[in-house]
């Protein structure tokens, strides 16, 4: 049981005096408070994986501290430091039960036989697993494995925060969902810091409270889901989250209009001050951009083809040379492809350098 | 799918089918020819039919009681062989290094006495431990320890276990070691997030782990060493008195030196089964050991 605070940490696995903008991880402060979900979100080597082992201490950070509840925990190895993690790929003992697993870092720790025992039971009742107690662990499926190697972490008393590394790869669709609501109710019952990492935007975005973004070894963004799908602070979230994901085009922006192929669109709120020189887009998500028969109003577009993804409707279309997504309402139909498209002002954004610029109201 | 039939095809199994009779099947076949039968030389043969067999069980008769002394020789041989290069094996793999240019050096060193062929490990060893101008030998003689591979058994027997450590357990490292890179760096991590000890990771993950490469490194050892030849052959020359001499060099002396094809052929039939049999037993315990009992569903 922990709160979780990274000072000004960073690590570079060619060793201190690389150059910074070659880190694995790039200087972070952040706060995770005792408890709460999170999920690290972000591509392949974007650095997630990079953060979860400083924090379990399987490596050592280059530059910087972390605390528990406070306590400097940098030098303490993994044993110390009462992390559970879970693996991409199950790790069982391969000669060992399913109860014996669960009761391998106990036997570790010389906690009493009969505490053990009872500590398996409660376990293993919490994870489905009782049935399977006296089975060799190799026999079992690959989400009751992953369950084993949870277990093996929530056994221990005292552990400060489970931590989890892509832990649904190899588990099947269907079990997938069953797994990760089952940790959704671990997580309220135990009261337990969870750490999630993943790529896959579903998992993030139904596992946790907060979902923190990352990319090229930076935190872009942490926040809740509502606010990454609604605000993405970096035009990386706009397009990593949603599906498909935020449209960006290069826009001229003065005040509260912006100005794409002499076309103007309005915007919600005013951006006088601009970063000089810098590149300025405006990004809005296809769900709050309409299609509509041509009028001298709208921006005009072609479609190039229509997605039904069954609750909605997106059209792929072009607008110059730029791609879009847009949503099609059932009252639509076009004859030839070309169409207008109705901005929802309140969701157009501006960045600047693919950083979100707040305007003024 | 329809399936044509066309004979024709058995053509082309041909090239293999000859080869397997002209390298494994007409020389076995002569061999139990040979087993059966009684020769004088001149290339008359005479019909024996179980004769030589029964004999070969028989203690009591001059064969049987050769190739019963040479057995129990042998099996003592491979017995020790194993508890020595295993174990050995192992400790010699988890004490290499995993990374770095060490791990290149430490393959080459290893696989040296590998490269040398028998006969040159056996005159490398016969010269190393002679009292009189071996390294090996002299040293010993002069701080006190009397040892002579010529005229006493213990220091023949020690001799040739030492020579065949020497030359083969950096094959069970070897292979160990493979065994022991093939483990994903999570189980390690796993296993230090649990707090296991070096022991318990040994016993819980590395062994376990490298139970494929154990069964391999066990059964090419045993049947190496149960075959061996050439090296106590050039040592000891399978003395002093019979204390070294092996089934094939028993063998040997039997077929080519008093040339009794019929006895040698039914002794080398049996020696084959030996091995075939020892060799089952081995990978139907190892593979078991390794393999959970499937769990019947209602015995929950």
């Amino acid at each position: 049981m922990a709160r979780i605070d990274l000072v000004d940490l960073a690590h570079s696995y060619g060793g201190n005096s690389a150059d910074e903008s070659t880190y694995a991880l790039k200087p972070i402060s952040m706060t995770w408070r005792q408890g709460g979900a999170y999920a690290l979100l972000g591509p392949s080597g974007c650095g997630k994986t990079t953060l979860l082992n400083l924090i379990s201490g399987i490596i050592t950070p280059s530059r910087g501290k972390i605390l528990f509840d406070g306590q400097d925990v940098t030098p303490l190895s993994t044993q110390k430091r009462n992390i559970a993690q879970v693996f991409q790929f199950p790790v069982i003992y391969d000669t060992m039960t399913v109860g014996q697993n669960l009761a391998f870092p106990l036997k570790n720790r010389g906690v009493p036989k009969r505490d053990i025992d009872a500590r398996v039971k409660e376990i293993a009742q919490l994870l489905d697993l009782t049935p399977d107690l006296n089975r060799k662990a190799t026999r079992l499926t690959a989400d009751a494995k992953q369950k084993i190697s949870l277990g093996r972490g929530l056994v221990r008393s005292d552990v400060a925060a489970v931590l989890f590394d892509e832990p649904l790869t190899v588990i099947d669709p269907e079990l997938k969902w069953q797994l990760r609501s089952k940790l959704k109710a671990l997580h309220r019952e135990l009261d337990l810091t969870m750490i999630y990492v993943t790529h896959d935007q579903t998992e993030a975005l139904t596992f946790a409270d907060t979902v923190v973004v990352m990319h090229d070894g930076r935190v872009v963004q942490s926040g809740t889901p509502a606010e990454l799908f609604e605000k993405p602070a970096h035009t990386f979230v706009g397009y990593f989250i949603g599906s498909p994901g935020m449209n960006i085009m290069p826009a001229e922006v003065k005040g509260r209009e912006a100005r794409i192929n002499g076309h103007v669109i309005s915007l919600k709120r005013s951006y006088d001050v601009l970063p000089s020189g810098a590149k300025i887009e405006i990004g809005v998500r296809p769900e709050f951009v309409d299609i509509a028969n041509p009028a001298p109003d709208l921006l005009a577009a072609q479609i190039e083809r229509i997605d039904d993804l069954g609750r909605m409707r997106f059209a792929r279309v072009r607008v110059g040379d730029v791609k879009f997504a847009a949503r099609v309402r059932e009252s639509f139909s076009s004859a030839d492809g070309k169409c207008g498209l109705i901005f929802d002002a309140a969701h157009v954004h501006v960045y600047a350098d693919s950083r979100l610029v707040e305007g003024a109201p | 799918m329809e399936k044509t039939v066309n004979q024709k095809a058995w053509f082309l199994v041909l090239p293999v089918f000859l080869v397997v009779a002209f390298s494994a099947i007409i020389p076995m076949m002569t061999v139990v020819n040979y087993s059966l039968q009684d020769t004088f030389g001149n290339n008359q043969f005479f019909w024996n039919g179980v004769g030589w067999f029964k004999e070969l069980l028989d203690p009591s008769t001059d064969l049987g009681g050769r190739f019963l002394a040479s057995l129990g020789r042998n099996l003592i041989f491979s017995a020790i062989i194993l508890a020595i290069e295993v174990p050995l094996g192992i400790v010699i793999a988890l004490s290499m290094p995993r990374t770095g240019w060490q791990v290149a050096a430490c393959l080459v060193i290893l696989a040296l006495p590998l490269l040398i062929p028998w006969n040159v490990v056996g005159t490398i060893w016969q010269i190393f431990g002679r009292p009189d101008i071996g390294l090996l030998g002299y040293t010993l003689n002069s701080l006190g320890i009397e040892y002579n591979y010529v005229s006493n058994a213990f220091d023949a027997w020690a001799t040739v276990i030492v020579m065949d450590v020497w030359h083969w357990t950096s094959l069970v490292a070897l292979l160990c070691y493979a065994g022991l890179k093939s483990i994903p760096d999570a189980y390690y991590q796993a296993a230090q997030i649990d707090g296991a000890s070096r022991w318990a990771v040994f016993t819980a993950i590395q062994l376990p782990k490298m139970n494929r490469v154990l069964l391999i490194a066990v059964l090419l050892r045993f049947m190496d060493s149960f075959m061996i030849y050439t090296e106590p052959f050039v040592v000891t020359g399978g003395g002093p008195g019979n204390s070294t001499t092996f089934i094939s060099i028993e063998l040997v002396k039997i077929a080519l030196g008093q040339f009794d094809l019929g006895k040698a052929a039914a002794m080398s039939l049996v020696y084959n089964l030996i091995i075939l049999i020892v060799c089952w037993v081995f990978y139907t315990v190892m593979t078991n050991a390794g393999a959970a009992r499937p769990v019947k569903e209602g015995a929950k």
